[in-house]
């Protein structure tokens, strides 16, 4: 059984996260093999891309139901996160359903005062989880992303782009993260040994 | 509330960190690997790493150079030079590169721009733009490494890039680079302004002062420089604590 995967998909930063791993000592395997995800203790849901065709892949190589499904401990990263909502405006697009909450485009303000998407370093507050165990409020962590999850009911950590986003989201066995840990330095590794200590 | 943002740059030649002015007279600044852990350790918001002979040596990026610099650092990693198609960006994100840039293979074919942003992302897709004002007044795009004019308006270029799927606008000022009398508070202002995807400043930071200026005259997003850095002119935790102290948003240190 493997301690830690990371499921390979069409939308991959991947790399950084295996290398962000390396760095607080801990190896994982990278899979899209059914089998490995299902039995492995953690599994880490990263992304960077567009809803739709992630959602697409996801389906044709059925780690959509599999994902759902899983009951240890899942973090989704950024798009991964998204992809753990109900439903994505980004092209229409029907998402897992794990959390409740919707996804949304940013709309830039008039002027160039908010640019989309939102690149670059933001405060995160209201944490409230296991996962920001020793990660101080209003951290900065590394954003980029042009669709936000609104707040609900399982938002635990909010952030401040436009408007308040879910930063985090947690439901049962799931955790997500609009920003990347794996990217925002001494805080990010704070959360991803959080994370791997659940 | 989302950051300003500094990012030291390592411009590359045979494998090791060179910074010129204007583009020419190149002197060796130390070795890339330790210099990037350095900067994130200290505080560097990105890193950007540019393999400056690439396009015009016909080189690939040295994507060893990038996968020894991604395992060292915890922050959002930039790399360009001589990046022409989609094989050139997946093989650097698979050494850990976060984003890449384009420029002079983007300009010759701008079909380019969304074959990359398609396939990665927009966010993945960061503009490179040399710049030189000429005594016409007007910012002309340059190619090559600021070898090879052109007759496109430097904001007309950023625009239709934008419109083919850029994510970012890396924007150098050649008439600026490595004189360490500011940044280029004018293009960059245009660009900041009338683009809707941030704009990163580059050519010209010596002073912290600097740094104000093109953060609230010229409304960049972020601020790239090179030597002052690796000369340790100035220290990054130090600029970061000054533009605090001017009530600019920066993630302390």
């Amino acid at each position: 059984m493997e301690d830690l995967v990371i499921i390979k998909y069409n939308a991959g930063n991947i790399q950084s996260v295996l290398y962000a791993l390396e760095r607080i000592g801990v190896n994982a395997l990278v899979t899209d093999d059914y089998e490995k995800i299902q039995s492995a203790k953690k599994v880490i849901f990263p992304g960077v891309g567009e809803a739709s065709s992630a959602m697409r892949y996801l389906k044709e190589h059925k780690l959509d139901t599999l994902i759902k499904d899983l009951k240890q401990p899942v973090f989704g990263i950024c798009l991964g996160m998204q992809l753990m909502c109900a439903y994505s405006e980004e092209n229409d697009t029907t998402c897992l359903g794990i959390f409740d909450e919707h996804v949304k485009k940013f709309i830039p303000s008039a002027g160039a005062d908010f640019k989309v998407p939102q690149i670059g370093w933001n405060n995160i507050f209201n944490l409230k989880s296991e996962l920001y165990k020793d990660v101080p409020e209003n951290s900065f962590c590394y954003f980029v992303h042009g669709y936000y999850a609104a707040l609900g009911e399982h938002t635990i950590g909010t952030a401040d782009y436009i408007q308040p986003y879910s930063a985090s989201l947690h439901k049962g066995n799931f955790y997500g993260a609009q920003f990347h840990p794996e990217k925002s330095a001494k805080a990010g590794e704070q959360i991803l040994k959080n994370f791997l200590s659940l | 509330m989302l950051c300003k943002r500094i990012i030291p740059c390592l411009d590359i030649k045979d494998g090791r960190t060179v910074k010129g002015t204007n583009f020419v007279n190149l002197r060796d600044a130390g070795d890339p690997v330790e210099l990037g852990a350095l900067y994130a350790q200290q505080g560097a918001d990105e890193l950007v790493f540019l393999d400056i002979t690439a396009t015009v040596e016909k080189r690939k990026t040295l994507r060893e150079l990038v996968n020894r610099i991604a395992h060292h650092i915890n922050i959002p990693f930039t790399v360009g030079g001589g990046i022409s198609s989609v094989d050139d960006v997946s093989a650097l994100l698979q050494n850990g590169a976060d984003k890449i840039s384009v420029n002079t293979a983007a300009f010759k074919n701008p079909q380019l721009i969304q074959e990359l942003s398609k396939e990665f992302g927009s966010q993945c897709v960061v503009l490179a733009i040399d710049t030189r004002k000429e005594e016409d007044g007007e910012w002309y795009v340059y190619l090559n490494g600021g070898r090879t004019k052109t007759e496109a308006r430097c904001v007309d270029w950023a625009k239709q890039a934008v419109d083919l799927g850029a994510g970012e606008i890396l924007l150098t000022s050649m008439n600026h680079d490595g004189t360490k009398a500011g940044f280029a508070l004018d293009i960059t202002r245009t660009l900041a302004t009338q683009l809707p995807v941030p704009v990163i400043a580059s050519g010209g930071g010596g002073t912290m002062e600097h740094f104000v200026d093109v953060f609230e005259q010229a409304q960049a997003d972020a601020a790239l420089a090179a030597s002052i850095f690796h000369f340790k002119e100035i220290a990054i935790p130090d600029l970061k604590g000054y533009l605090q102290g001017k009530n600019i948003n920066i993630r302390p240190v």
